[in-house]
């Protein structure tokens, strides 16, 4: 359904849109919008014959819930990727988001609602300002994204190591965690927070993506910049501004990592940035910029960690090559999706 | 053995002591040691300072310079400036074995009178070092299983979380699974968790989804032991007795002083042995007490009677 949106964002490529009325174009990219779901369906039909406790609703909302952060935060990396940028810092800026955070409820003290909205805002307040660095430099300083966030991913990882001298930074006030506890273990009619708030920032993702002219111009400048220029897009203002929803998202990210253990250490979010980017790939979206696939991003970080599980589950992978298989499963994943767009 | 190592250290301890007032020379202790990366090495940096603290207070004249390095190439070269501040003896605790024997051994090479101090992983050519100083990985994974054997009944089944995969790891786990032999207690499952507490909880949570009776868990590490006790406290399993973790991290040995019935001993593995390769070397200059060889530390089963003694307000682990 997602995709006649997609379709409808077409127009606003500005020069690319010739070929929309081309029926076997739509059929195309009907495939393409679906095949993250078809890959996300032979995933869990795999999972069903090789566990029978896999399809149990406790694993399956289990699954869900631990893919929230990710998916958010590759929610985030589709618009910054769709403009055709890159953000290897997102991990390291979650680590330091979450580590402020804690240090500021902390600060605060007492275990009320007050002192977890004041960190919320401090949580958010760092990721957007990491986001905003990372875009201006981007920007401004006329730096390749791969090395501006690159040194971010360094920067934001020494901080949060400098914060916790070497050691973990954890929420003192343990009434304090009990309070804020539900945010990632409770649900709202048997769906768990954490699967409401990525459903809802996919869903405002592809609002913005899909039917404002922000979300236009994003794709118009991944499509081709040299032409979105000349159609007199701000390049500079949407670019910077991609990199600040990344920063978002990290933030919203955290608000509900942060509950679950209620600390921050060193290797928090360590490899969140790869895991992110094969997300958004996983789910359609181009590497090289131009398509964006909100929902298919979400179905990607759905399907890493379902990969996860079932090995978890599964008797019949050694520990010691659970990476290979995993790092198969996904190459066999992507080459389904590629032959079934091909297949139209 | 191990006991042997232990009395010399404190004899000589006692013989430093004495002599430290008889000569007043001076000397350079250099430290190199991986910068605070995670727990563990964060308690490696506070104990390195706080005894280049208490060694230069108790030796007048002891002169000890401290250099964290965020990565092997990084700590040969802090090997390399260390040398040309002129130092009678370099401790070093290298990031990995095979990057660092090069530029350690070209070092003492170049100074023969260098003494040189090797901390928890040792070097590829023993013969550079002087002193060697470690943990006792086997004895990691025994003094764990042989609480699980004296706690768990024939027939109990575990689960076990393992760190990264390296040469510590296995040597830990092998030892875990044969002091386990012949008790009669099945490890239903193993998998790897990075020493990470997110994915130790992620694991967990999955052990739990598969396995419908968990007696205890091995959790091999504090960190993943705090994933492992959430995941359980989630899934509300009353099954599950205790779990292990391992290292002496904070927050776990006042759970144990504490008596918390889920975590009811740790078994250490003290990043304050970077302390104890000081405080030996320091004293191979103040005192005749031979010092040479290599210094192997127990293991320690932490347990609510002796929990005080592996509390340290201060460090940050």
């Amino acid at each position: 359904m997602r995709m006649n949106e997609m379709t409808s964002v077409e127009p606003g490529t500005k020069g690319e849109a010739p070929e929309r009325t081309n029926p076997a174009r739509r059929a195309r990219i009907d495939m393409r919008a679906l095949s993250p779901f078809i890959a996300l369906a032979v995933l869990i039909a795999l999972g069903a014959l090789t566990s029978p406790v896999f399809l149990t609703l406790d694993n399956l909302t289990n699954v869900a819930t631990r893919a929230s952060f990710i998916a958010v935060i590759a929610v985030g990396a589709t618009f910054v990727i769709a403009a055709g940028g890159l953000d290897l810092s997102v991990g390291s800026m979650a680590a330091l988001t979450a580590g402020v955070m804690i240090l500021a409820m902390n600060a605060v003290g007492g275990a009320e609602w007050t002192t977890i909205a004041v960190g919320m805002a401090v949580a958010i307040g760092v990721a957007l300002a990491c986001g905003l660095f990372n875009g201006l430099v981007v920007t401004f300083g006329r730096i390749e994204p791969f090395i501006v966030t690159l040194g971010g991913m360094g920067i934001y990882r020494a901080l949060v190591v400098f914060l916790a001298a070497g050691g973990t930074i954890t929420m003192s006030d343990w009434d304090l965690r009990e309070t804020y506890r539900p945010i990632y273990f409770g649900d709202v009619l048997g769906v768990p927070i954490p699967v409401i708030v990525f459903l809802v920032v996919a869903a405002i993702a592809a609002v913005i993506l899909y039917k404002t002219p922000f979300g236009r111009h994003v794709v118009a400048i991944g499509s081709n910049e040299e032409v979105a220029r000349f159609s007199g897009v701000p390049i500079r203002r949407v670019r910077t501004l991609t990199y600040v929803i990344q920063g978002l998202c990290v933030g919203i990210a955290i608000l509900i990592y942060v509950p679950r253990l209620g600390s921050a250490t060193p290797t928090t979010g360590l490899l969140w940035e790869l895991q992110a980017i094969t997300a958004v790939v996983i789910g359609g979206t181009a590497l090289k910029g131009g398509t964006p696939f909100v929902w298919g991003t979400v179905v990607g970080a759905l399907i890493l960690e379902l990969v996860a599980n079932i090995m978890v589950l599964s008797d019949f992978v050694s520990e010691y090559l659970v990476g290979a298989v995993q790092g198969a499963i996904i190459i066999i994943a992507m080459l389904v999706q590629r032959s079934l767009q091909r297949g139209r | 053995m191990r006991k042997l190592a232990i009395t010399a250290l404190a004899a000589t301890g006692v013989a430093f002591g004495g002599a430290a007032m008889a000569q007043d020379q001076d000397y350079t202790i250099g430290v190199s040691i991986p910068a605070a990366t995670h727990g563990w090495t964060g308690g490696v940096v506070f104990h390195a300072e706080q005894a280049a603290q208490t060694l230069e207070e108790g030796y007048p004249g002891l002169n000890v310079i401290v250099q964290t390095s965020p990565d092997a190439p990084s700590q040969a070269s802090a090997i390399e400036d260390l040398a040309a501040q002129g130092i009678d003896a370099l401790v070093v605790l290298p990031f990995n074995s095979d990057e660092l024997t090069g530029p350690v051994g070209a070092l003492a090479g170049r100074n023969p009178d260098l003494f040189v101090t090797v901390v928890d992983r040792g070097l590829s050519d023993p013969s550079i070092q002087d002193l060697y100083v470690a943990g006792d990985n086997p004895g990691f994974g025994r003094v764990a299983a042989e609480y699980f054997v004296e706690r768990l009944e024939d027939g109990a089944q575990v689960v076990v979380l393992r760190g990264i995969p390296t040469v510590i790891d296995d040597e830990r786990n092998e030892s875990f699974r044969a002091a386990l032999d012949g008790s009669g207690i099945e490890i239903v499952d193993s998998q790897y968790a990075n020493w990470n507490r997110d994915d130790a909880f992620r694991v967990m949570q999955d052990f739990l989804s598969k396995h419908d009776r968990i007696d205890a868990v091995w959790a091999s590490d504090d960190d993943m032991a705090l994933g492992v006790i959430e995941a359980i406290r989630q899934a509300e399993r009353e099954d599950i007795q205790f779990v292990v973790g391992g290292a002496g991290m904070k927050q776990m040995v006042q759970r144990v002083m504490e008596g918390d019935p889920m975590i009811p001993v740790d078994v250490s593995y003290p990043p304050g042995m970077i302390a104890t390769a000081m405080a030996v070397t320091a004293g191979s200059f103040y005192s005749q007490a031979p010092v040479r060889g290599t210094y192997v530390l127990d293991a320690e089963l932490i347990t609510q009677e002796n929990a005080e003694r592996f509390y340290f307000e201060d460090s940050p682990f």
